[in-house]
């Protein structure tokens, strides 16, 4: 019998970066969407670096800062009482940052494709910007923010490079799905590694099917 | 170009700013809606300053009482037809509007209908009602007729010309349309070259140069003001002291003055 904790893990991991990712890419992506000039240049290369970046890129530097060795860490660990190295909390960062543009970029698209006379006519009603981007913008770029939604899980989902470095294998802890299967490999003991894959590869397909199927009939905005 | 617009309105009037394309007739309206930062001067409206340049004030556009027909209308998809009427409304009180100018504008049996799937010409009538419905102390109409055919245009310029007199809104409309703008405006500011020139007759700045058309009386309002078919054109004419009635057959004359109307 597999142990299913390394799934529940990766769940609650998904999750808990899908929800936290939905509550910042938002009004990232409204900033992005409607500014130009250097700034916001530097900002969404930043933003676009972890499609590029090396995963163990990341969750080394992560290592670097967090380490309870040096500054930041033990300062976030004597105030704050939180130890990013080798813990939950550390792969929930590391997460985040590397899924940041699979959320990002969805909603900054689809609120890019809204013709700017949408928030204008809000504006013009006497609707502040956020009362604009909640009541009028968002909800007419629903599929995009499900595409982002569902992109993001999926990733987190894949996650293993970053999140080795930064969280180890610890079992119960931070040994997710995808650092199991390596585990296993490793045993060596194909049969577990192959129904670890298995659960996967089908958590994947239904994640996706989900999203293109809720996408089938939808084009962009629905006026055009 | 530079463009200098210094132009003062009279409560309730309708004007009409005319002018070739990139005149600036669209960036003026931006200015006034708080949507285009002006590089100088002033917009003063009911006593309060929106913009000065001087003072560094600038009000942004959710902070003016503005009204705004955009030429693509921009009706919210998420909303249905009622729903975007009130999502204009700023004052509990003011509740009652929505049915009004659903009425009003024809568009009752549509309340509860998506606006994508209206025409062009009931969307326009949508997107009028909702500007209307925040109580604007002015009404900017950009081209809001263009994009309709001209059978329907006819009666949306009459659906306007009811709206307007209904709520008495201080209204900027820009307009290619000359027939349109002498049936509806009260004054036309022409735009060009940068400047603003105002005339205080729509009929005589376009048809100045005509004289003897026939054409026939289509409605002849309380003031006495006659509603002229004129072969494929349309004017507004004080027809007072000329004993025509509507539906007779009339003829337009115009001495150098001003034009005037005679029964056929």
């Amino acid at each position: 019998m597999i142990d299913l904790e390394p799934f529940w893990l990766t769940a609650k991991l998904a999750c808990c970066t899908t929800l936290c990712l939905f509550i910042i890419a938002i009004p990232l992506a409204a900033w992005l969407s409607r500014r130009s000039g250097l700034f916001r240049t530097v900002i969404e290369v930043l933003v676009s670096m972890p499609l590029v970046l090396p995963p163990s890129v990341i969750g080394f530097y992560l290592l670097v800062v967090f380490s309870p060795g040096g500054a930041i860490g033990a300062f976030i660990e004597q105030w704050v009482g939180l130890r990013f190295v080798f813990s939950f909390e550390g792969l929930l960062l590391a997460s985040m940052i590397y899924s940041l543009p699979f959320m990002v970029h969805p909603i900054q698209a689809g609120l890019s494709s809204l013709p700017p006379t949408l928030q204008e006519a809000a504006w013009s009603l006497g609707k502040t910007r956020w009362q604009t981007l909640v009541q009028v913008l968002l909800p007419n770029i629903r599929h995009q923010l499900l595409t982002a939604v569902v992109l993001t899980l999926a990733h987190t989902v894949g996650e293993f490079g970053v999140v080795l470095m930064i969280g180890g294998n610890i079992a119960g802890k931070t040994r997710t799905a995808s650092i199991a299967i390596y585990d296993e490999v490793e045993a060596p003991n194909y049969h577990n590694a192959n129904i670890y894959a298995l659960i996967l590869v089908c958590l994947s397909f239904l994640i996706l099917f989900i999203l293109y199927w809720s996408n089938r009939k939808r084009g962009h905005y629905p006026m055009w | 170009m530079n463009l200098r617009a210094d132009m003062t309105l009279t409560a309730g009037e309708l004007v009409s700013l005319y002018g070739h394309s990139g005149a600036g007739k669209t960036s003026i309206l931006r200015m006034l809606a708080g949507l285009m930062k002006p590089d100088g001067g002033y917009i003063k409206v009911n006593g309060v300053r929106w913009y000065d340049a001087a003072e560094r004030l600038h009000l942004p556009a959710q902070k003016r009482r503005i009204g705004v027909v955009f030429q693509d209308y921009a009706l919210f998809p998420n909303m249905t037809v009622r729903g975007n009427i009130s999502y204009g409304i700023r004052q509990r009180e003011d509740n009652y509007l929505t049915d009004e100018l659903l009425d009003l504008t024809g568009m009752s049996r549509f309340a509860g209908s998506p606006v994508q799937s209206l025409s062009g010409g009931q969307q326009q009538r949508v997107a009028l009602a909702r500007a209307i419905a925040s109580r604007p102390s002015l009404l900017l109409l950009d081209e809001p007729l263009s994009a309709i055919d001209n059978a329907l245009r006819l009666q949306l310029q009459e659906t306007l010309y009811h709206v307007h007199r209904r709520f008495q809104l201080t209204t900027i409309l820009i307009s290619h349309d000359i027939d349109e703008i002498v049936r509806l405006a009260d004054r036309v500011l022409h735009l060009d070259n940068g400047m603003i020139e105002a005339h205080p007759n729509p009929g005589i700045f376009f048809y100045r140069d005509g004289s003897g058309l026939t054409g026939r009386v289509v409605h002849i309002d309380e003031q006495q003001i006659a509603t002229v078919l004129l072969r494929e054109r349309i004017i507004k004419i004080n027809a007072a002291g000329s004993g025509i009635a509507a539906g007779e057959q009339a003829a337009i004359f115009y001495d150098g003055a001003a034009p005037f109307i005679r029964k056929l």
